[in-house]
């Protein structure tokens, strides 16, 4: 009778000299598949972006934008958002240009600025660049809320940050319609509000960057607002205190949004270098220039609603 | 033009002791006069007393004698560098504003009655540009002032300013610059931020996480220097490279944050304050709150100067030169990172 013969689990260690007498030796079934001798680099990297965090090793830019944490912490759960719940459907993300500054105006809506994080996404991931958004001082006044918009790239939304984030070659996103757009009844829904005083578009003639407008179809739908409480909001001092069929209906449930189904759409940039210098002073080239990307918004969403047939499904 | 005769007042800090030094240091220059309540700042104090190539004077700004002193000695250049946040002498609030704001009236009235003066230095500070949500992110010089507590070491400094720029417009003659300077730190400066973060366990404001950007003090110095040296009438921000966020600034200099909620500030800033550890103004608060930053290109093309150390490097300067026993040492973190990871 044949002893016993001792069979090391690790294989690579394994002597040749010990299998030679009977062949080529029967590997034991692995209890586990992929047993790990080591950590997976996953771990490791966890472990290396904790130690960087916590004694302070990263750069932040001027902005105080922290790429890293946008990158390690920030973006995943948008991006589940985005490719699971709201299923998005990115076109003419090529008319985003790849360098350089530029200026992204798109269409607000939802009550909560959730298609402005969607079309970051939409960006980073299909263009490889960061959307540096313009947002409302009421965001920056939020504690947390406020140093979160911060780290993940986002300002003020006032001329010289504009001026200077589109000089520095940045991609900037605006949503010129602010609280009238995002808070307007779901009766009103995919009509363009007053885009501001134009701001936007002097910001882009002062840099010479384009304007790529972007439309959103989806958003609309996320949080129906079908009421606004006012005296509410007054007291907590919110630009509007919205009514959903479910909120504040059903507490805490009520505020996760409905899966609709978005469609956004980068239109072709409009070129603000062909203007002679200073023309940011001409307020009727100003004006005209607002009513061009807001008439090219609003057709496009025209034309993307009709192509879509069902809000929620694909 | 260079300065044939300086007058430096606030020798009793930091900034205008060694720059009273440096000038005297420099063989084109032919007197330096430094003037304080206090005697001459301790770094320089050898400077003063055994070579003798800092005249300085003890009298009060506000006193008459100042003007006396500036026609007599012919001056030609002055630097104001008293303005403070604060002083080394007196410490009563009302007396601060007195010595900034009427000490500043009084040294631009004898400036305007002297001919001889050519070149004026004000030391003023980033504070003047307040600090709040509403801000720009980046601040140049042109950006109003807004946001600033209604009594409180900023609203000195715009005031200042205010009289210096009433001052130019009446001696057109007199080149006149404004440096605004971000917050000094460096291993011997003591400010109202070396002392926060030499707390071991740092409090900060909840749900807030300021940029901060800071200037070494060898860096405020230099331009302080150049500017006394050099005429180059302007206001300029001045400012290092880079920014730290403030939550950044206490892990490098391994302290703890201490989150406490926006209400409970003023309580904690009391006890701060009555353990004589850190003064919470207004404005520093809100500084902590929402930070600054300069926008510097109009320092380095028109005024030319380029800070040497950027935010990070002098904040790394400042821990390690002023000797910070850090309370979590990034070693301890590295090892806990290596016996969890089981690299070798």
């Amino acid at each position: 009778m044949r002893e016993a013969r001792v069979i090391p689990l690790d294989r690579s260690r394994r002597s040749p000299a010990a299998e030679a007498p009977d062949g080529p030796p029967v590997a034991p079934t692995p209890l586990r598949k992929d047993p790990a001798p080591t950590p997976p680099t996953g771990l490791r990297q966890a472990f290396e972006f904790a130690r960087r965090r916590l004694t302070g090793e990263y750069q932040v830019d001027r902005f105080g934008f922290d790429p890293e944490l946008t990158e390690a912490l920030l973006l995943p759960p948008l991006r589940a958002l985005y490719r699971r719940w709201f299923r998005v459907r990115v076109t003419g993300a090529e008319n985003i240009p790849a360098e350089g500054g530029a200026l992204v105006v798109s269409n607000h809506s939802g009550t909560l600025p959730l298609d402005a994080l969607m079309t970051a996404v939409a960006v980073r991931d299909n263009r490889d660049r960061y959307l540096r958004m313009l947002g409302a001082d009421l965001v920056f006044q939020v504690p947390l809320l406020g140093a979160l918009a911060r780290k993940s790239g986002q300002t003020l939304a006032c001329n010289p940050d504009a001026e200077h984030l589109l000089r520095s070659g940045e991609l900037v996103g605006v949503w010129p319609e602010g609280f009238k757009g995002i808070g307007k009844p779901f009766s009103a829904r995919y009509k363009l509000q007053r885009f501001g005083r134009g701001g936007f578009v002097s910001a882009a003639l002062r840099t010479g960057a384009p304007i790529v407008p972007c439309s959103i179809v989806g958003a609309e739908e996320i949080y129906p607002k079908i009421a606004d409480l006012k005296p509410l909001a007054r007291l907590l001092g919110l630009p509007y205190f919205p009514v959903t069929p479910f909120f504040p209906l059903l507490g805490p449930l009520g505020a996760i949004p409905l899966p609709s189904k978005w469609h956004i759409h980068f239109g072709e940039p409009i070129p603000t270098d062909t203007y002679e210098p200073r023309a940011e002073d001409d307020p009727m080239l100003v004006f005209t220039l607002t009513d061009q990307v807001r008439e090219t918004i609003q057709q496009t969403l025209y034309k993307l609603l009709d192509q879509r047939t069902n809000p929620f499904f694909d | 033009m260079t300065p044939r005769v300086v007058l430096v007042t606030g020798v009793g800090g930091y900034l205008g002791g060694h720059l009273a030094a440096r000038l005297a240091a420099n063989p084109a220059v032919h007197r330096v006069l430094g003037v304080d309540t206090v005697p001459p700042h301790p770094g320089v104090r050898e400077a003063v007393r055994e070579l003798a190539r800092v005249e300085f004077v003890r009298a009060d700004i506000r006193n008459p004698l100042i003007a006396k002193v500036i026609t007599e000695a012919e001056v030609d250049t002055v630097v104001h560098a008293a303005l403070t946040a604060n002083p080394p002498g007196p410490t009563r609030r009302s007396a601060v504003k007195e010595l900034n704001v009427l000490g500043a009236m009084q040294l631009l009235a004898a400036c305007q009655r002297a001919p001889s003066v050519r070149a004026l230095v004000v030391k003023s500070t980033a504070a003047v540009y307040g600090a709040g949500a509403r801000h720009p992110a980046v601040l140049t010089e042109d950006t109003p002032p807004h946001g600033i507590a209604a009594n409180g070491y900023a609203k000195d400094a715009v005031e200042v300013e205010d009289y210096v720029r009433g001052f130019a417009r009446r001696r057109p003659d007199v080149a006149v610059t404004v440096l605004r300077l971000a917050n000094l730190i460096g291993p011997d400066v003591d400010t109202v931020l070396t002392r926060y973060f030499a707390l071991p366990v740092v409090p900060t404001v909840l749900g807030y996480d300021a940029r901060i950007q800071l200037l070494h003090s060898a860096d405020a110095l230099a331009v302080l220097e150049r500017a006394a040296t050099r005429t180059a009438p302007g206001v300029f921000n001045a400012g290092a490279d880079g920014v730290l966020m403030l939550s950044q600034a206490i892990r490098r200099a391994g302290r703890l944050a201490f989150p406490v909620p926006r209400a409970a500030i003023p309580t904690a800033g009391r006890f701060l304050r009555g353990a004589r550890l850190v003064d919470f103004s207004e404005d520093h608060l809100r500084y902590l709150n929402h930070g600054r930053v300069l926008d510097t290109t109009r320092l380095r093309a028109e005024f030319g100067f380029t800070p040497r150390w950027t935010t990070r490097q002098a904040f790394d300067d400042y821990v390690h030169g002023s000797g910070l026993r850090p309370v979590i040492s990034p070693g301890l973190i590295g090892g806990l990172e290596r016996g969890l990871v089981g690299t070798r």
